[in-house]
């Protein structure tokens, strides 16, 4: 069953229409990714799925329309974003960055609990707990960026380019512990990224993105081998 | 030295309230960056709603604290049926409604109780209270306790409370404020009915003094413009600090230089605004706007 | 299309030319006077509106161009015509100055700046009594009309102003509509890249501030041989609020702003307490913010809006509904 679906949705800023009737699904549990060069509409296409951008189309979480519903309402049906450059909270302190990403939470008493899960997958944000989220670096803000999302214990992670601006190993450890929240926690998630070879070994699906348009779609592994992708995106 | 210190002492009482007007302007430029001009006006409002209160035979702090409540609602609803029509308008449009809000109260408060100043109660002695040798009017040292409290109860709320937190969150930046499900819009009306709550104390502590008009508080808007400008708009504590400063350098001013007297008093305001301005425009607490290109 | 706009406009120049035919004294007094605000509206206009320099102090300069007329007239004994271009002279080198320390003063803080200058203006007017007559003012005698012309001094006076509005309107249009224009309008909107363009930022602004304040000072002189008298008390900080008001009812950026938005602040507050003698100025309160509601963008922004609607026929039936945010510029 697709956790997300989305049928010819379309989305602009002003009178510019950015995404021209794109169809893609998020299965329960599963990891897609929605790959393409800049300017493709992929960062739209999050921001379209949480209410944040004027769409048209159809959007359901679950089976239910949440197209044309105010963000802060998207957000408590269970669907967590990490906007792109990561939306930090840059004066109040990393633990409180950590404690709103609880906030639409009904079960309050979870969260503490939530809290040291979270410290555990990074524990750099546990020795800067109390510092201002703005001195933290980018890697350790965008660990901050994923760890508030998890703190809302969402159904749907969207991610939006975890990899920009980020050493190899920090990406890796980042996408690491997506791949072990969707194990554990059943977390579906929604990927979307430049960095197309990092991106289509964490995915079961992806989508091709070509100025607001699907181009490709399919299984991961088969977009893989998929000779056009291999030399547009992957590099050989 | 007792008229020295006795100014000092005065000063901070009338800085204390020029710096909760301050605080409450500035409230509301962090959520919004619009300032409230109204803000002057919801306070004077206020303070004749107690009166109303008062005069109907209620005890001092019960309608001391009956006001609070009806302006934090007040304030409330000013935002959410007044200013959210217009909420993502040019930011002058909304400076107009503002001026529109600020027009209509205080129209409205000289048509429902006259422009003949009355009389408004303070709830400390009239007896001046003898510390030392120095002898201080109660009155200026209840002021300032109140403004104390008062500042203090705001700061556990907003470093200590989870609505404390969203309020902050949603003004510092509300797109990721929505992302964690915060309702900005209901956060920006709470801030509004907590500015207008703490606008009505400065009008309860100020109107025992200057007496109860309907244009009270435009001398102490100008004041409070004053201790924003040189505490910083942007910083909330620095607004207060910049309050005191200025309420005791008028008063030193006023006692010791002689061609200043109380005409040329606003004008002391103003000069501190053009020099702030002129030497560092976001004040002594104040962080200077970075553009990022 | 074109040709019923301009048709409208000149059958509104018509009625303008005919207007102290049909009307007399105080009625016509009135339209003068809107004359004379549309031209300080204009200067707020183009620095506020085009260049986004905020000014809440612009009737001190209107101040200064009322007061330099005046003293003109009454201590020098110069003509009144002369009076006109030297008060915007005057008030071209003030505002110019004023521009310069203000180049440092960005939104709220340059609001700030002038809004104490439009504080101060009345102390300080009363303050140097030797040159302003002090309270009290100076009196001045209404301008003689040329002599074969036929016209009473309020017609005189009618015209003049309406003369002036016209030249003043038709510079401005220009200005605006030209390389100089662009670039005024591309430091309020992005000072960073208009400097990375070369657009010499500190200069236009000051220049900007400069225009602005001569225009507002021409209509200061205007107004003071209209009502033939000036005294502190009536530049105080509610002419500088009342201008504002002007420019955002009448619409921001706009040139032909400036005279709906002289309409509204001649004749509202009148209507307003023809609606409510108890609490009039409640009335144009609550006149304000229904003008916001309805029209953000002033009448000229709400104008434009039908402009564009009616030269673009048809939409799509039948097409997508468009929900959720925009992001559009706060400014305008």
């Amino acid at each position: 069953m697709a956790l997300l679906e989305a049928a010819a949705l379309e989305a602009r800023y002003g009178p510019t229409l950015v995404l021209h009737g794109l169809d893609f699904a998020v299965e329960e549990g599963g990891i897609t990714t929605i790959l393409g060069a800049n300017g493709a509409g992929k960062t739209t296409t999050l921001r379209a799925v949480c209410g944040l951008v004027r769409t048209a189309g159809e959007i359901r979480l679950a089976g239910r329309r949440i197209d044309g519903r105010p963000t802060e309402d998207i957000v408590r049906l269970g669907v967590a974003h990490v906007p792109e450059g990561r939306g930090t909270f840059m004066e109040l302190t990393v633990e409180e960055n950590l404690r709103l990403g609880a906030y639409a939470r009904r079960d309050r008493g979870a969260v503490a609990g939530d809290l040291e899960r979270v410290y555990r997958y990074f524990p750099v944000l546990r020795e800067r707990r109390r510092q201002l989220a703005g001195t933290l670096s980018g890697g350790e803000q965008q660990m901050l960026a994923v760890a508030r999302a998890l703190m809302a214990r969402p159904r749907l992670l969207l991610l939006d380019e975890p990899s920009l601006g980020l050493a190899p190993l920090v990406v890796q450890e980042i996408f690491r512990i997506v791949r072990a929240i969707n194990r554990e926690d059943g977390v579906s998630v929604l990927l979307v990224e430049q960095n197309a070879a990092i991106a289509l070994d964490l995915a079961d699906r992806a989508y091709l993105l070509e100025t607001g348009r699907v181009v490709r779609s399919g299984a991961a592994a088969d977009l893989r081998r998929d000779d056009a992708v291999r030399r547009a995106y992957l590099g050989y | 030295m007792e008229t020295f210190l006795q100014q000092v002492v005065s000063g901070l009482a009338t800085g204390g309230i020029y710096g909760s007007l301050a605080l409450a302007l500035v409230m509301i430029y962090q959520a919004t960056d619009v300032v409230n001009y109204a803000q002057g006006e919801m306070a004077m409002f206020s303070t004749y709603l107690a009166w109303t209160l008062i005069n109907a035979g209620a005890p001092y702090w019960a309608a001391f604290l009956a006001t609070l409540v009806i302006a934090f609602a007040g304030g409330l609803l000013i935002e959410r049926v007044v200013i959210r029509p217009v909420e993502n308008a040019p930011i002058l449009t909304i400076v107009i409604v503002c001026i529109g809000l600020l027009v209509i109260l205080n129209s409205l408060a000289g048509w429902i109780y006259s422009y003949i100043q009355k009389p408004f109660p303070s709830p400390f002695p009239s007896r001046p209270i003898r510390i030392g040798s120095i002898v201080f009017g109660a009155h200026d040292l209840g002021a300032i306790g109140v403004t104390l409290v008062v500042l203090l109860l705001l700061y556990l709320f907003f470093r200590h409370t989870t609505l404390g937190l969203a309020m902050r969150a949603a003004a510092q930046n509300p797109v990721s404020s929505r992302l964690c499900g915060i309702r900005v819009g209901w956060m920006l009306a709470v801030g509004w009915g907590l500015a207008a709550a703490v606008g009505a104390v400065a009008g309860m502590m100020v109107a025992p003094i200057v007496f109860l008009d309907p244009n009270m508080m435009a001398g102490i808007l100008i004041y409070a413009f004053a201790s924003a400008t040189l505490g910083g708009f942007t910083s909330p504590g620095g607004a207060v600090v910049g309050g005191l400063v200025v309420g005791v350098v008028e008063n030193l001013a006023g006692t010791y230089v002689t061609f200043i007297g109380t005409e040329l008093k606003l004008t002391t305001a103003l000069a501190v605004i053009l020099v702030v301005l002129l030497v560092k425009p976001s004040g002594l607490f104040g962080r200077a706007a970075v553009r990022r290109v | 299309m074109r040709a019923a706009w301009l048709a409208l406009g000149l059958v509104l120049a018509g009625a303008a030319a005919a207007l102290p035919f049909l009307l007399s004294g105080f009625r016509l007094f009135q339209f003068t006077q809107v004359f004379v605000y549309a031209i300080a509206l204009l200067g707020l206009n183009v620095l506020t509106g085009y260049n986004g320099q905020i000014s809440l102090g612009h009737g001190a300069f209107y101040a200064v161009g009322a007061y330099a007329a005046a003293v003109m007239i009454d201590r020098w004994g110069i003509a009144y015509g002369w009076t006109i271009p030297a008060a915007g002279l005057l008030c071209f080198a003030v505002g110019f100055l004023f521009g310069v320390p203000a180049l440092r003063l960005e939104g709220l803080y340059l609001a700030l700046a002038t809004f104490a200058l439009a504080l101060a203006v009345p102390q300080i007017l009363k303050y140097f009594e030797h040159w302003t007559g002090g309270s009290q003012g100076i009196v001045l005698s209404r301008p003689e009309p040329p002599r074969g012309l036929g016209l009473t001094a309020d017609q005189w006076l009618y015209y003049l102003a309406l003369g002036v509005l016209a030249v003043l309107f038709v510079l401005a249009r220009n200005l605006l509509r030209g390389r100089t224009g662009r670039a005024i309008v591309a430091i309020r909107d992005n000072p960073i890249a208009a400097r990375a363009m070369g657009v010499n930022s500190a200069l236009y602004k000051s220049l900007t501030f400069g225009v602005s304040a001569a225009y507002t000072g021409v209509a200061g002189a205007l107004g003071a041989l209209a009502v033939a008298f000036v005294a502190p008390d009536a530049f105080n900080v509610f002419l500088s609020i009342t201008f504002l008001v002007g420019i955002v009812i009448g619409g921001l950026a706009s040139v032909s702003g400036a005279l709906w938005g002289a309409l509204f602040i001649q004749f509202v507050p009148n209507w307003a307490q023809d609606i409510s003698k108890a609490a009039p100025w409640a009335i144009y309160g609550v006149f304000l913010i229904l003008f916001m509601y309805a029209m953000p963008r002033g009448i000229a922004g709400a104008l434009g809006q039908a402009r564009a609607r009616l030269a673009r026929p048809g939409r799509q039936k039948g097409g997508p509904s468009w929900t959720g945010d925009a992001s559009c510029s706060r400014w305008s």
